[in-house]
C-alpha cells in the first residue's frame, strides 16, 4: 500500500513539474510576442531620420506592429542590407496608388483584425473604391485623398481620440487640407469655401465652438470612406438622418411630392448646404425674407398659406417674448418663478413643435400645435404680472410699516425727551 | 384705564406682595455715560432673540422635517403662504443680526472690562449662548434642504471629523450616519427646535439674573467721578422706554432687508450633484473657514486642519475664561494687554471674513 502510495506521488510530481515548465514556456513566448524586434525604429531613431510626422503613440506602434509590418523587410536584423532587402520584402516608401492595398492587406482581414479590435468594420477599402476619391485613385490621379491624407502615416489614431486627424471635432480641418486648397477647387470645379460656411453654420458652431461632438461634422453627411456628394435623391434622407419629423412632414406633404418631381433637393432650397444658419420664422411667410415668395405669388393658395403659417409662429413667438422679459424681471425682484418657468416650457415645447409642423406647410396643423404654446404663453405671463403686482404691494406695505414705525419712534422720542425736561 | 390697572395691581399684591418687586423696578438705575450707548446691544440681542422665537414658531407651523417635504415645505411657506416669504425673511435676517448684535455686545463688554470681578459668570453665560446661538445658526441653515445648505452642512461637518479621536464619532452623531441624508436634517431640526431653544433660554435666564442682581457695569472713568457728577436714569420707564425706541428702528432695518434683500431659496438639494462652486459657510464662521483654508497640509506632525481646529478650541475656551486670567496693568500703560488681545482678534477676524469674501 506504502508502495502504491509512493508511486502516485512520484506519478503526481513528475506530472506537475512538467506542467509548469510547459506553462512556463508557454509564458515567455506571449511575452516575447508582444515585444517584438524593432531595428528599423532604433537606427532611424538614432540617425534622426524618423518619418515627419512619427508619433509613439501611433496606435499601430502602441498594438506591437513593427514598420515592417507595412513597409517589409526584416526587423530582428541589425545588418541593414538585411533588414532592407527586396528579398525580405522591403517595398521602402509605398507609392499613393498602392496605399489603399496595403492598409487593406489588415483592415481587410475580419480574421486579423479582430485580434485587435473585434467590432471594427473591415470594408473600408471596398468603399473607398466607390467614393469619387478611391475611383480617381484608381485611375492614377493621385490629387485625391488615400487613407494617409486623412488617418496619416505615422501619427494614426483612433476616431475617438481627440488628438487624431478624424476625431470628429478635427474632422473639418483635415477635409479642408485638400477641400480648401483654391488650386485644386479650381482644377476640379470645387468650391473651396466650404470649410468657411460650414463653420460659419448651426452644425459647425456646435462641433467647433462648443466642441459638440453630436453635430454632424463632413463625413456624417458625406460617408467616410464612401464619400460622395449627396445626389439628388439621397439629399433629404441624409439631413433626416438626425431631423426625422421634419423628414416625415416634408416628404408626406404635398410640396414634398411636388419637390421631388421637380427634381429639387429638398432641404437645401431654404436651409442651404454647409452654410446651414439658425432657422428663422421669417423663412416661411410672404416678406422679403421668405423662401416662399420666390415661387408663390400674392394671391395664390401657397402665398396665403405661407402668410398664415407666419402669422401663427410670430404670434406665438412674441408672446414666449414677452413671458421671458416678465420672467426675468420676476427672478431680479426675486419673487416666485416656478410656475411661470413650467409654463414657458409648455410654450417653448410647442413652438418648437410648431416650427417642426411647418414642414407639413399645411397651416391647420400648425395652427393646431402653435394654441397649447399660446396659452401656456398667456399663462406664464399672467403668473409673472401677479408676481410683480406682488412685489410692489410688499414694498408699499413696507412704506405704510414704516410709516407706523416712524409715528412710534416720534411718540417715544417726546415721551423721553419730556421726561428728560 | 388706570383704575382697571390699579385694581389688577391691588388684586396681585394682595395674593403675592408685589412691593418687593415694584421696589426693585423703581430702584434700578442705569448709569449715564458716553460709553451707555453700548448698554443696548444687550436689549437689541435679547429684542432679535424674540423675534427669532416668534417667527420661527410661526414658520413650525408650515415646516415639515424630511428629505422630501422640507424644501417643498419651505417653497410653499414663501410661495403660497400669506406672508410667509416675509415671516421667512425676517426669520433669516434676524439670526443673522441677532448674532452680529451679540458680537458686538460681547466685545463692547470686553473693552469697557465688564467682564471683571464680579461679573464673571454673567461673562461665561453671555460667551455660552453665543455660542448655542452660532450653533442654532449653523443647524438652521440646512433645514431648507437646498444645494448651498446641503454642501455647506457637509463642509462643516467634515470639519469636526477631523478632530482625533472624538472627531469622527461626533461627525457620525451630528450626521445620523456615514454621510448628510434624510437622518441629519431630522437631527438638526431636533436640535435646532428643542435642544438649543431650552439651553439658550436657560443660560439668558441666567445671565439676566446676573445682570438683575449685580446692576449694570459702571465704566472705571464713571466710577472714579465724585457722586455728585454721577448720572443715572431709572431702569423703567426711562431706559426701557429708550430700549423700545431702538427695537423700533432695528425692527424697522430687520423688514426692510426682509422685503428688499428677501433670503434666497437655491435648488433642491442634491447628494449626487457636484458642490456649487465657491461654497462658503455663513459669514460668522467665515473667518475660521478661511484660516483653515490658509493653513499648509501639515504643521510639525500634525495635518494643518487639525492644528487650526485644535487652536479655534482653544482659543475659544481662554476667551470663555479670560476673567479669570490674571493680567499685571502698568496704571502708566496707555493701553492694556487685554486691550491689544480684544484689538487683535477683531483684526484678525475682520480681516479673515473680508478675504473669505473676496478670495
Amino acid at each position: 500500500m506504502k508502495k502504491l502510495i509512493g508511486i502516485i506521488t512520484l506519478v503526481f510530481t513528475i506530472s506537475f513539474a512538467f506542467a509548469s515548465v510547459n506553462y512556463a514556456a508557454t509564458t515567455a513566448n506571449k511575452k516575447s510576442d508582444t515585444k517584438v524586434k524593432n531595428t528599423c525604429l532604433n537606427c532611424h531613431t538614432e540617425n534622426e531620420n524618423l518619418p515627419e510626422d512619427f508619433k509613439k503613440y501611433d496606435v499601430h506602434l502602441a498594438a506591437g506592429l513593427t514598420c515592417a509590418s507595412c513597409h517589409g523587410g526584416d526587423p530582428t536584423s541589425d545588418d541593414d542590407a538585411v533588414a532592407m532587402s527586396k528579398k525580405k520584402g522591403f517595398i521602402g516608401v509605398p507609392a499613393k496608388k498602392d496605399i489603399p492595398k496595403l492598409c487593406g492587406k489588415c483592415h481587410s482581414d475580419i480574421r486579423f483584425m479582430r485580434k485587435y479590435n473585434p467590432r471594427m468594420e473591415t470594408d473600408q477599402v471596398s468603399q473607398y473604391f466607390t467614393s469619387v476619391h478611391g475611383m480617381q485613385l484608381k485611375k492614377g490621379n493621385t490629387d485625391v485623398a488615400a487613407c494617409t491624407d486623412c488617418h496619416t502615416a505615422h501619427a494614426i489614431l483612433p476616431p475617438n481620440d481627440p488628438r487624431s486627424t478624424v476625431y470628429a471635432v478635427n474632422v473639418p480641418q483635415t477635409c479642408d487640407k485638400c477641400h480648401g486648397n483654391k488650386e485644386l477647387a479650381k482644377k476640379y470645379g470645387l468650391d473651396p469655401n466650404v470649410y468657411n460656411d460650414y463653420k460659419a453654420s448651426v452644425h459647425g458652431k456646435d462641433l467647433l465652438e462648443k466642441k459638440d461632438t453630436g453635430a454632424p461634422a463632413c463625413n456624417d453627411c458625406h460617408g467616410n470612406h464612401g464619400a460622395v456628394p449627396p445626389g439628388v435623391k439621397s439629399i433629404d434622407l441624409v439631413c433626416g438622418e438626425c431631423h426625422v419629423n421634419n423628414m416625415n412632414y416634408f416628404m408626406n406633404s404635398k410640396m414634398g411630392v411636388a419637390w421631388k418631381e421637380l427634381g429639387y433637393h429638398g432641404c437645401v432650397e431654404c436651409h442651404s448646404n454647409h452654410k446651414i444658419i439658425k432657422p428663422q420664422d421669417d423663412f416661411v411667410g410672404t416678406s422679403d425674407k421668405a423662401f416662399c415668395v420666390k415661387c408663390h405669388d400674392e394671391g395664390d393658395e401657397g402665398y396665403n398659406v405661407a402668410k398664415s403659417i407666419h402669422s401663427s409662429l410670430t404670434k406665438l413667438d412674441t408672446l414666449i417674448k414677452q413671458a421671458k422679459e416678465k420672467l426675468a424681471k420676476v427672478r431680479k425682484f426675486g419673487m416666485d418663478d416656478l410656475d411661470i418657468s413650467y409654463s414657458l416650457k409648455e410654450a417653448h415645447q410647442a413652438i418648437v413643435q410648431s416650427r417642426t409642423e411647418v414642414h407639413t406647410f399645411d397651416s391647420s396643423k400648425v395652427k393646431a400645435k402653435v394654441k397649447p404654446g399660446i396659452e401656456a404663453a398667456r399663462k406664464a405671463i399672467k403668473k409673472a404680472d401677479s408676481e410683480i403686482r406682488e412685489y410692489s404691494f410688499r414694498r408699499n406695505g413696507y412704506a405704510a410699516a414704516t410709516l407706523i414705525f416712524l409715528v412710534f419712534i416720534v411718540l417715544f422720542y417726546l415721551k423721553i425727551k419730556k421726561k428728560k425736561d | 384705564m388706570k383704575e382697571i390697572i390699579t385694581k389688577i395691581d391691588k388684586w396681585l399684591d394682595e395674593r403675592y406682595d408685589t412691593s418687593s418687586l415694584k421696589e426693585f423696578i423703581a430702584h434700578k438705575k442705569v448709569p449715564v455715560h458716553k460709553h451707555s450707548i453700548w448698554y443696548y446691544f444687550g436689549g437689541i440681542t435679547l429684542f432679535l432673540l424674540t423675534v427669532q422665537i416668534i417667527t420661527g414658531i410661526l414658520l413650525l407651523m408650515y415646516y415639515k422635517p424630511g428629505e422630501n417635504s422640507s424644501y417643498e415645505s419651505v417653497r410653499y411657506i414663501v410661495t403660497q403662504v400669506h406672508f410667509g416669504w416675509l415671516i421667512r425673511s425676517v426669520h433669516s435676517w434676524s439670526a443673522n443680526l441677532m448674532i452680529f448684535a451679540a458680537f458686538l455686545h460681547m466685545f463692547s463688554v470686553f473693552f469697557t472690562r465688564a467682564y471683571e470681578k464680579p461679573r464673571e459668570l454673567t461673562w461665561v453665560t453671555g460667551f455660552l449662548a453665543l455660542a448655542l446661538a452660532l450653533g442654532f445658526g449653523f443647524s438652521g441653515y440646512l433645514l431648507p434642504w437646498d444645494d448651498l445648505a446641503f454642501f455647506a452642512t457637509k463642509v462643516g461637518t467634515e470639519i469636526v471629523g477631523v478632530v482625533p479621536v472624538i472627531g469622527e464619532p461626533i461627525k457620525f452623531l451630528l450626521r445620523g450616519g456615514e454621510d448628510v441624508t434624510g437622518a441629519t436634517l431630522s437631527r438638526f431640526f431636533a436640535i435646532h427646535v428643542a435642544v438649543l431653544p431650552i439651553l439658550i433660554l436657560t443660560l439668558v435666564g441666567i445671565h439676566l439674573l446676573f445682570i438683575q442682581k449685580q446692576g449694570m457695569h459702571e465704566p472705571e472713568s464713571f466710577k472714579a467721578l465724585p457722586e455728585e457728577k454721577k448720572k443715572y436714569i431709572s431702569f423703567f420707564p426711562d431706559f426701557a422706554l429708550r430700549d423700545f425706541l431702538v427695537w423700533l428702528v432695528v425692527f424697522n432695518i430687520l423688514i426692510f432687508l426682509a422685503v428688499y434683500f428677501p433670503w434666497k431659496l437655491g435648488p433642491k438639494a442634491d447628494p449626487f450633484s457636484s458642490a456649487p462652486a465657491g461654497i462658503k459657510p455663513e459669514w460668522y464662521f467665515l473667518f475660521m473657514f478661511q484660516t483653515l483654508k490658509f493653513l499648509p497640509g501639515h504643521i510639525l506632525f500634525l495635518e494643518g486642519e487639525l492644528v487650526g481646529i485644535l487652536a479655534f478650541g482653544l482659543g475659544g475656551l481662554l476667551w470663555m475664561l479670560f476673567p479669570f486670567i490674571p493680567f499685571k496693568n502698568k496704571p502708566q500703560a496707555k493701553i492694556t494687554p487685554q486691550a491689544l488681545i480684544g484689538i487683535f482678534i477683531i483684526v484678525y477676524m475682520v480681516v479673515l471674513t473680508i478675504l473669505g469674501y473676496i478670495l
